[in-house]
């Protein structure tokens, strides 16, 4: 990742440690996961120890150390959607796409995850593919919907 | 656009605001919250634009693009003023209808208004449905009257008079007289009165003080956080701003989950407004007191929900709780004094400041004053959100709000509170919904999720679903949660799975005590909720399982066979053209039998059977019944051959 | 600082104000049996061994010693059915993970834990934490940390620094309770240290 783009978001947010969080954030959001090029840059820059930051990215579900596919792919496990089928959308989503949730594919298309809900309850079960939502989805449309993603 | 400098500059643009809009104009609204994002309402959205141009109705009619209107279940809603006509479960294609026969010709289109489901009454105007008849909506209501992005909007339903009175009329004690004479508790979970943490944040010695909105909502299945602040983020701002001058903070804080993008961009948006208007920053409404904001999201861990968590997540470090005693009131941000609360006890403050303690009072009951908005989700007709004063019955909340249980099937219990609550049974219905009535009752009020199960559901699976989240969940740092949360879950796993023991159910309840008593924090400290509440309430379903190997509602997979009747099979081949494991064996004329080994349980068998027929049901419990020799399996026809 | 006035196990205690209910207890030579605390280090709480209960503003609730603060008129009982009953658990959830430990068998003498209670766990590691504290807090060289969370929590060495750091330090070593430290050097050590293995090697 472009060392520059690194720099330019952690000065944004005035290279204060608070903004860590918020700066790895960033740099997910760019980059659709976390080099540790990155991790070491931003490391150096706030003066906050890599073993911390070790923590950080691996405590908090958002990040991802390793490579994300072009498509992510959310499946909602919360209690509404559990109650209303979501295991049986997830298995789907799984046999569609050949990888598990907390997986990405080899052709790195697709990176599958659950997510402990994300607040559209009377919709379940949801799945949201870059950020578009697919409410009271059934695991028979899974394939076609999926297949809208090149 | 001109900062606002005083009062009656804030009156002045308020009238100017007013008197350009003509109540008589008509508005069609369309509810643009998350969850009507979900069903697609912003392709409504462009088609509805598209028509409004090509019939030449830009200026005549206004557009509106509002926040959740509550009522999910039906989404997409378009609401028609000045009548009211609400039409629900709007597609994209009956928008050229919309615009001519109601915009136009003023008729209603009868297909797309609301239909009692058990009277079969049409019932046209917004108002009168009776999932919104029945609420009481302080404060979600506004949202169908606000576009999220417009300070004018909020300005038009009476915004920043609440601010404008308290800082410039009020002194700060008065107002956290006002906020406690209120009663007003928190709407997070912990349900403390939100008056005495403000005056114990203001007592404590310290400088900068720092307040902080809780928009961290986690529970799975709530998410009333979440239609207010994509909603009505200038609600939560005034709120937040009455807390600070009280408490005499500079400083506040927004940590929202980043799990919620379109809260996330729209109380940006807000704040940036609210700074152009002069509504934030310095010198607020020439008063001399000076409020900035900084929004911060979370990174995906629940227990950042739990407010010394969040502080740490603040900092920038990992959400690990931190004991308390000293409260974050003393000792919080940075070691400052800070004042956290939930969204929901932020938008409360401009009512309370509003209408005065005296009439917030009067709605609730005894211990819990004020309304009370609640996700009404899972197995109910209704499902959305629910404002109602406190006291109201769960009952009522169910079945006069929520329409009872769909498909057929019969009530079995409401869990709330989230994974820190628990269930209420049927015998528990005539309950007042408040905080201590849902204590008494082993569960808790928590942020408002509200999830109704039916007889379909098995109260096992469901506490160990709970366990699995908060596994998933913990920070890790305690032995209680991070072992006894886990010994519980691998426990009540084996159950689901017929390897649940004697002795299981005493083990768990010790394990309860473990982690109830001697967790860090409220996760592990609740962890044991849904255990104790479905074993106190079901425990004979918890029986079944480690005695019978039985699921009574059908559920666990490992514990139910499936199996087709022979006198009822007509051999029409439905389930065995659905069958993902090709597991059943038949065919024209011969009766259809699931052969179990190759069985995923999977229920399509189930589903696909024609309800004429109902050949395939679920067994638990209990052997499967051989199936017939072949050669006995040709069909007895009962009725037309197919 | 003044002082306060409290109760421990019966007994009047007047402690300086801001000082925790460990460290009272310690003065007066009662003892409460911990785990993750360490005089060097900043108290914890992760263990939970050293949980009392305590009696403040009308409410009994059970708390971890090494961190409550002392106030006026506090009763704390450092000794119950209800604690002994968790300590035991605590043990046992404990020693499913590191049966070895010597510390861990001494206190589970003492209340009674059986080691196999619960089934064995892969891991030694119990998260004292002590190592990672010390290494952030004392040594301040940050060679190793934590990572991920909950039951799937370890600890991790970050290799380029250990190399560089550890073969000289190793203060944090005797701390470890259960040898899951050394285990982990060792491993870290054999998968990404650069250059070729040393003699001096690692002792247990």
């Amino acid at each position: 990742m472009d060392r520059e783009i690194i720099d330019r978001i952690i000065d944004k947010h005035q290279c204060e440690a608070s903004s860590l969080i918020q700066i790895l954030l960033e740099i997910q959001s760019e980059n659709h996961w976390l080099p540790k090029e990155a991790l070491e840059r931003v490391s150096a820059k706030l003066q906050v120890p890599l073993s911390q930051i070790q923590h950080i990215t691996t405590f908090y579900k958002s990040f991802s150390l390793v490579p994300r596919g072009r498509h992510e792919v959310h499946v909602c496990m919360g209690t509404a959607c559990h109650v209303r089928g979501a295991q049986r959308v997830l298995d789907a989503v799984q046999d569609q796409t050949g990888i598990k949730a907390g997986e990405t594919d080899v052709d790195l298309k697709f990176s599958l995850e659950t997510v402990n809900c994300l607040g559209c309850c009377a919709l379940g079960p949801v799945m949201v593919v870059n950020g578009e939502y697919h409410g009271n989805i059934a695991p028979a449309q899974i394939e076609a919907t999926l297949k809208n993603y090149e | 656009m001109s900062r606002i400098n005083s009062s009656a500059e804030l009156e002045k643009l308020r009238q100017d605001i007013l008197s350009t809009r003509d109540p008589n104009k008509p508005c069609i609204t369309l509810c643009s919250g998350s969850a009507c994002q979900a069903t697609h309402c912003k392709k409504v959205a462009a088609a509805l634009e598209l028509e409004m141009e090509k019939t030449g109705l830009m200026d005549a009619v206004h557009f509106r693009k509002t926040g959740c209107h509550g009522f999910c279940e039906q989404g997409p809603i378009i609401v028609i003023y000045p009548e009211g006509v609400c039409y629900l479960r709007v597609k994209p294609e009956d928008i050229p209808e919309i615009v001519s026969r109601t915009l136009i010709e003023k008729k209603v289109v009868e297909r797309l208004i609301y239909v009692d489901p058990t009277t079969k009454e049409k019932v046209t105007l917004e108002e009168e449905i009776p999932f919104y008849k029945n609420q009481q909506r302080l404060i979600l209501g506004q949202n169908t009257k606000i576009d999220p992005k417009s300070i004018e909007d909020y300005l038009a339903v009476g915004g920043y008079q609440a601010l404008a009175k308290v800082l410039l009329e009020m002194k700060p004690e008065q107002v956290i007289a006002e906020v406690k004479a209120a009663s007003l508790r928190g709407r997070g979970g912990g349900g403390f009165p939100a008056g005495i943490k403000w005056e114990a944040a203001r007592n404590a010695p310290g400088e900068p003080k720092y307040v902080i909105v809780n928009c961290d909502e986690g529970d799975p299945g709530a998410y009333m956080d979440r239609s207010l602040m994509e909603g009505n983020p200038f609600c939560v701002l005034e709120g937040l701003l009455i807390g600070a001058y009280a408490i005499g903070a500079h400083e506040g804080y927004i940590y929202v989950r980043q799990e919620y993008p379109l809260a996330v961009e729209n109380v940006t948006v807000a704040i940036r407004t609210a700074e152009e208007y002069g509504l934030l920053g310095k010198n607020i409404l020439g008063s001399g007191f000076d409020f900035t904001i900084k929004v911060h999201m979370g990174a995906g861990a629940f227990v950042c929900g739990e407010e010394t968590a969040l502080i740490k997540s603040l900092e920038g470090k990992v959400g690990e709780p931190k004991a308390r005693p000293p409260y974050p009131a003393v000792k919080g941000l940075w070691d400052k004094p800070t004042n956290i609360n939930n969204v929901e006890t932020w938008a409360n403050i401009p009512l309370i400041i509003n209408k005065g303690a005296a009439a917030f009072t009067s709605i609730g009951t005894e211990g819990s004053k004020g309304t009370k908005i609640f996700s009404l989700v899972g197995k109910v007709n209704n499902t959305g959100l629910v404002e109602v004063p406190m006291g109201v019955t769960l009952r009522d909340i169910v079945y006069k709000i929520g329409g009872g249980i769909p498909g057929g099937k019969s009530f079995k219990a409401v869990q709330t509170g989230g994974p820190a609550g628990g269930c209420m049974p049927e015998s528990l219905l005539d309950m007042a919904v408040d905080f201590d009535q849902l204590t008494r009752a082993g569960s808790m009020m928590g942020s408002g999720g509200m999830i109704v199960l039916d007889d379909e559901t098995c109260m096992v699976d469901f506490a160990r679903y709970f366990l699995g989240f908060l596994a998933d969940e913990s920070c890790g740092k305690c032995v209680p949660c991070r072992e006894g949360v886990k010994q519980m879950l691998k426990i009540l796993t084996d159950i689901t799975i017929g390897k649940g023991s004697r002795g299981d159910i005493e083990l768990l309840e010790e394990l309860a005590e473990v982690a109830g008593s001697a967790a860090l924090c409220a996760l592990g400290k609740g962890a044991p909720n849904p255990v104790l509440s479905t074993i106190r309430h079901f425990r004979d379903e918890y029986e079944a399982h480690i005695n019978e190997g039985k699921c009574p509602s059908y559920s666990c997979r490992e514990l139910i066979s499936y199996y087709i009747d022979p006198d009822k099979c007509q051999a029409c081949m439905s389930c065995g053209k659905k069958c993902p494991a090709e597991a059943i064996e038949g065919g024209k004329n011969l009766i259809h039998v699931v052969v179990q080994d190759k069985c995923t349980k999977c229920g399509s068998c189930l589903e696909a059977c024609p309800a004429r027929f109902g050949a395939v049901r679920k067994i638990s419990g209990e052997p499967v019944p051989a199936p017939l020799p072949e050669e006995a399996r040709t069909v007895v026809r009962k009725s037309k051959p197919l | 600082m003044s002082n306060v006035i409290l109760q421990i196990d019966g007994r009047e205690v007047t402690a300086r104000e801001g000082i925790t209910i460990l460290e009272a207890a310690g003065s007066q030579g009662i003892s409460i049996p911990t785990l993750c605390h360490h005089e060097k280090l900043e108290p914890y709480g992760g263990c939970r061994i050293c949980s009392v209960e305590v009696d403040a503003r009308g409410r009994t609730s059970v708390v971890a010693a090494c961190l409550f603060p002392v106030e006026q008129d506090l009763v704390v009982r450092t000794r119950t059915k209800k604690l002994d009953r968790i300590r035991k658990s605590l043990l046992e959830m404990m020693l499913a993970h590191a049966p070895d430990s010597e510390q861990l068998q001494a206190l589970a003498v003492e209340y009674g834990a059986d080691k196999d209670r619960f089934e064995k766990e892969a891991s030694f590691c119990i998260h004292c934490g002590l190592c990672v504290r010390y290494c952030a807090e004392v040594t301040q060289k940050n060679a190793l940390g934590f990572i991920d969370r909950g039951a799937r929590k370890e600890i991790c060495f970050i290799p380029e620094i250990a190399s560089r750091e550890c073969w000289e330090c190793k203060e944090c070593f005797p701390l470890c309770p259960t040898s899951a430290l050394q285990a982990a050097f060792v491993l870290i050590k054999a998968l990404t240290f650069p250059g070729p293995a040393r003699e001096s090697g690692v002792e247990s």
